[in-house]
């Protein structure tokens, strides 16, 4: 075989993909952020920590038999009056490692906002998109669907949606349906955003000559949709993308500390400030702090990045 | 010479009434733009025809109607025999598609920035099946770029090589008729020279027929053959070339001919046209330059001139003979 | 002060505005860019000069530099700019921006961005005279009238309280005029007026712009892309390309007799009655990027009489040559009639 992996070639190829990528604007002005950078390192390394989070923790807190009840409420760096034992942050009624719970509720929460964003993106996407193209009253039913929806705030529709759905699964599924209905809930409360921007875009795009070309070549509504318009309204659509994931993230666990979301026996980072705000007031102010902070960080470096994106795909700042 | 383009009494009203919920809540009646009215024309094979008019005399929007991009509202467009808003057998319906293409004004809108030269140039041809092999190298070629641009994105050509690619893409289905909509007047002087020329040469070669749109008379007369005047979606006047820049007709294609700023006439002291194009939603009644004509009498504001004959030139105006007449006399506002 | 007073001084006192070896730069991460680089001319009282080039070339960013409407980052980097023997290239904004209202008028090509779309075109315009002339309101709005009037709007007092969006896009250009006349400027600077407008409507203006300019002896710069314009309203003209000034001189001997290959090939490629079906001439190329300058003369790459003298030294300046074509081979009459 004379097609080696990494031929000298390939590798010279590769390299130069990379200076190319290092060199560009986006690149550029990526590097010329200190927001930027910093807030990507945080995400990073939050998402990183929660998707390792079996490796990483010290304990598993969904396992009953590592947990010891005389471990409750040791406070962070502190030794444990009965066991000894030390957590980072602490512990929380029932002697659950803190730091633990919120990899684990990280890993809940993110898989949560991204699953959300996704469904959310998906159905937003390809409704703003026929709206735009098709328009008339396609796009009357479609833009008043998602206006009506936008009078209500999207806390409400979520829990609306959650509502029902639990309604119509058997107690014995709830558990393990309650995180597949946040996410059913979560996305179907926040396509309208997507839908709406890319419907702009489109009807923007759609007047441009190259789309009046591909018709005159007689490709199809569909063909013209998915490879002329779609990579070109994809931009915002990112940019949304991560700014809603902060909110996704925010909703569930609004809806978890509200108690309608991720059952406390796989917490998410709301669950975890729900049980934590029970403590507050009592002394024990790590079991609700530190999840909270997480949150926080979390929420607030997306969000961050996604301004920071904003910018840099904007042409016109540029 | 046959016809090749057959254009008869073409239409295209738009509806832009406002949404109804807004008609409804300010009792507005619909309004409709008559972007094109009642317009005739025949253009000979492997000639040049240009259609010639400021803003809002619907030049554009006959191209689109020609290449099937906007459907009539009354009239018809053959096409090699073949009505295209109306014919119903799918093969000759794509034969006269792959046949007529267009080239656009803006190259930097009418090139998807997210494709590569190769799949845009090979687009009409892939969309039917064909073989596109080597086919984008060959067109960049003919068009005067290099068969190396092929993988490259279009954001890396300036403004005349990206008109290059549109001409590349137009020829890729091997067509008959290219419509051009203003295809030079985003271009710098020099650049336009370059496309012009290759326009010509391409022509030339291939035996192509050009519908040329432009509003730029210098530009018209370079590459027409034949030449036709719109104004508010009507068409005016229309002749030969020549006959049409020594004998104007009508008195709007006098008036455009005196109002474009020419290159010798240094500190060129003239009367200035008088008024403005009017709104072609509320078009003037009879002959709609009547407002600006000043040859107008009581029955150009009542009755819509026909289409005459005069000689080798088609006109409609009533006055056309006192026109001509008078330009002769005067020749010093059209020198 | 007295150092600088210069044997040109005279010459400069009869011009309204004087700019010499105007120098702009931007820094970008690639390097410092110069879209105008090294550029000089006067305007005299009741003159129009021509500013013309294509694309890219750098005559906006010259007009811009004059009433210091630069875009950071780009800034002046050298050389001088007087307006009535007065410099104003260093002067602190704020007094920049009273002079640009006071003694600068200008016209953009968008007329429907220049003028706000809230405010009744009367109030903007008594609110301009207001602001630089000591007049009462009420005269002010007599004022605002007769400008209108001068400039061709019919039922100049009854449409005085109408909004920008209810005049035409020719009616609106002459609004601009007018709102760039009002205050009784020296100077007025007209970036691509007529480029937004249909044929018959810019012979209007273009008409409009002379008469202005002779009656009230305003200095005129027109910068266009458009020979033609160029042709009909400009008195001399100045011909620039990748930033450089390359021709300047009275506009029939430019247009007719260019010294510049430039020019002359500029003036060639344009289509013109007399060609008919002829293949235009074409210049090769097209004009370099800015961040892409060829040394020597940045025209040389497509230039038919360029020699090694071109490719290696920066062209001669104006001031070298009489004052008309930066080039070291210019055409000369007796070029021409060997060629002919």
């Amino acid at each position: 075989m004379t097609d080696a992996p990494l031929s000298p070639v390939r590798e010279a190829r590769a390299v130069k993909r990379f200076k190319r990528a290092w060199d560009s604007d986006f690149a550029y002005s990526f590097r010329r952020s200190p927001v930027a950078v910093v807030s990507f390192v945080v995400v990073a390394i939050l998402i990183l920590a929660a998707v390792l989070a079996p490796v990483i923790a010290p304990h598993d807190p969904f396992d009953p038999a590592t947990l010891n009840l005389m471990n409750g409420f040791t406070p962070p760096m502190t030794e444990n009056q009965f066991t000894g034992e030390v957590f980072l942050l602490g512990t929380d009624d029932q002697g659950r490692d803190v730091f633990s719970t919120i990899l684990y509720g990280m890993r809940i929460s993110l898989f949560v906002g991204f699953s959300a964003v996704l469904l959310a993106m998906v159905i937003g996407v390809t409704l703003g998109l026929v709206a735009a193209y098709i328009g008339g009253w396609t796009e009357t039913i479609i833009m008043r669907t998602a206006d009506v929806q936008l009078t209500f705030p999207a806390i409400l529709v979520a829990m609306l949606i959650f509502g029902i759905a639990k309604g119509i699964t058997p107690p014995e599924f709830r558990d393990q349906m309650a995180i597949w209905v946040l996410i059913l809930a979560i996305g179907l409360s926040d396509w309208v955003q997507f839908a709406r921007v890319v419907r702009g875009a489109t009807l923007v795009e759609k007047n441009k000559e190259y789309v009046q070309a591909a018709r005159l070549i007689g490709r199809s509504r569909g063909a013209i949709m998915l490879r002329h318009i779609l990579p070109n309204v994809l931009n915002p659509v990112l940019v949304i993308a991560t700014i809603s994931l902060a909110l996704a993230i925010i909703a569930e666990a609004t809806l978890s500390f509200l108690g309608v979301g991720a059952p406390p026996t796989k917490p998410s980072l709301g669950t975890l400030i729900r049980i934590g705000q029970e403590f507050m007031f009592s002394g024990e102010w790590w079991i609700l702090f530190f999840p909270a902070l997480a949150l926080l960080a979390l929420a607030l470096s997306i969000n961050l990045l996604g301004d920071w994106l904003r910018d840099a795909l904007n042409p016109r700042l540029r | 010479m046959t016809s090749l383009i057959s254009v008869r009494g073409l239409t295209r009203v738009f509806d832009v009434s406002k949404p109804w919920l807004n008609r409804v809540l300010e009792r507005l009646p619909k309004s409709y733009l008559t972007a094109v009215s009642d317009v005739s024309f025949e253009v000979e094979e492997k000639s040049v025809y240009a259609l010639v008019g400021e803003s809002g005399s619907g030049k554009s929007t006959i191209g689109k109607i020609v290449v099937g991009l906007v459907p009539p509202t009354e009239g018809t467009v053959e096409i090699e025999g073949v009505d295209l808003s109306r014919e119903t057998d799918a093969a000759k319906v794509d034969r006269i598609r792959s046949d007529v293409q267009m080239i656009f004004q803006d190259p930097y809108a009418s090139l998807n920035p997210r494709w590569r030269v190769r799949d845009i140039i090979a687009e009409p041809v892939a969309a039917r099946g064909g073989e596109t092999a080597g086919l984008a190298e060959r067109l960049l070629e003919q068009v005067g770029l290099s068969a190396a641009d092929a993988s490259k994105f279009p954001h890396e050509f300036s403004g005349g090589q990206r008109q290059r690619l549109c001409i590349a893409r137009a020829l890729a289905s091997n067509p008959r008729v290219i419509v051009c909509d203003e295809p030079t007047s985003a271009l710098d002087v020099s650049v336009q020279a370059q496309v012009l020329n290759l326009m010509s040469d391409l022509r030339q070669e291939l035996g192509l027929t050009y519908l040329f749109i432009s509003h730029d008379l210098t530009v018209v007369q370079h590459m027409a053959d034949r030449i036709g005047v719109l104004y508010l979606g009507r068409l005016v006047e229309e002749a030969p070339r020549d006959t049409l820049f020594e004998a104007p007709a009508h008195p709007y294609t006098q008036m455009l001919f005196a109002a474009a700023p020419r290159m010798d006439a240094f500190g060129r002291e003239v009367e200035p046209p008088k008024g403005e194009i009017p709104d072609a939603i509320n078009p003037p009644p009879g002959c709609a330059f009547h407002p600006r004509c000043p040859l107008a009498i009581e029955r150009c504001s009542v009755e819509r001139p026909e289409m005459r004959t005069l000689g080798e030139t088609r006109v409609a105006c009533h006055r056309a003979e006192e026109a001509v007449r008078r330009f002769r006399a005067e020749p010093a506002t059209a020198e | 002060m007295t150092e600088t007073m210069h044997s040109d001084d005279r010459a400069n006192a009869a011009a309204v505005l004087s700019v010499r070896d105007l120098v702009v730069e931007i820094p970008t991460r690639a390097g410092t860019l110069r879209p105008t680089d090294g550029v000089s001319y006067d305007i005299r009282a009741g003159e129009i000069l021509g500013v013309v080039g294509e694309s890219g070339a750098g005559k906006s960013m010259t007009g811009n530099a004059v009433i210091g409407l630069l875009d950071p980052p780009a800034r002046i980097a050298g050389g001088e700019i007087r307006l009535n023997g007065e410099r104003i290239d260093n002067i602190p904004r704020d007094r920049l921006r009273r002079l640009r209202g006071d003694r600068i008028g200008m016209i953009f090509q968008d007329p429907l961005t220049s003028l706000n779309p809230l405010l009744t075109i009367g109030e903007q315009l008594t609110e301009t005279i207001l602001e630089h002339l000591p007049v009462s309101q009420s005269e002010a709005l007599e004022r605002a009238v007769a400008a209108l009037e001068e400039v061709g709007i019919p039922a100049a007092r009854a449409r005085i309280n109408s909004y920008p969006h209810e005049f035409s896009g020719g009616m609106r250009q002459r609004v601009v005029i007018a709102l760039a006349l009002c205050a009784e400027p020296d100077l007025v600077i007209a970036d691509e007026p007529t480029t937004a407008l249909d044929v018959s409507v810019q012979a209007q203006i273009i008409a409009l712009l002379k008469r202005l300019c002779r009656e009230r002896g305003v200095a005129v710069m027109l910068v266009t892309h458009d020979m033609g314009v160029i042709a009909e309203a400009a008195d001399r003209v100045a011909v620039m390309y990748a930033g450089r000034l390359v021709e300047l001189g009275p506009v029939r001997e430019v247009l007719t007799r260019a010294r510049h290959p430039y020019t002359a090939g500029l003036m060639a490629s344009t289509p013109l009655a007399s060609l008919g079906h002829a293949r235009l001439k074409q210049i090769p190329g097209a004009m370099p990027r800015l961040n892409a300058l060829p040394a020597g003369c940045p025209f040389h790459p497509r230039c038919e009489r360029a020699g090694e003298r071109c490719r290696e030294n920066p062209p001669p300046t104006l001031a070298a040559c009489e004052g008309r074509a930066a080039c070291w081979f210019p055409l000369t009459p007796e070029t021409e009639e060997s060629a002919a």
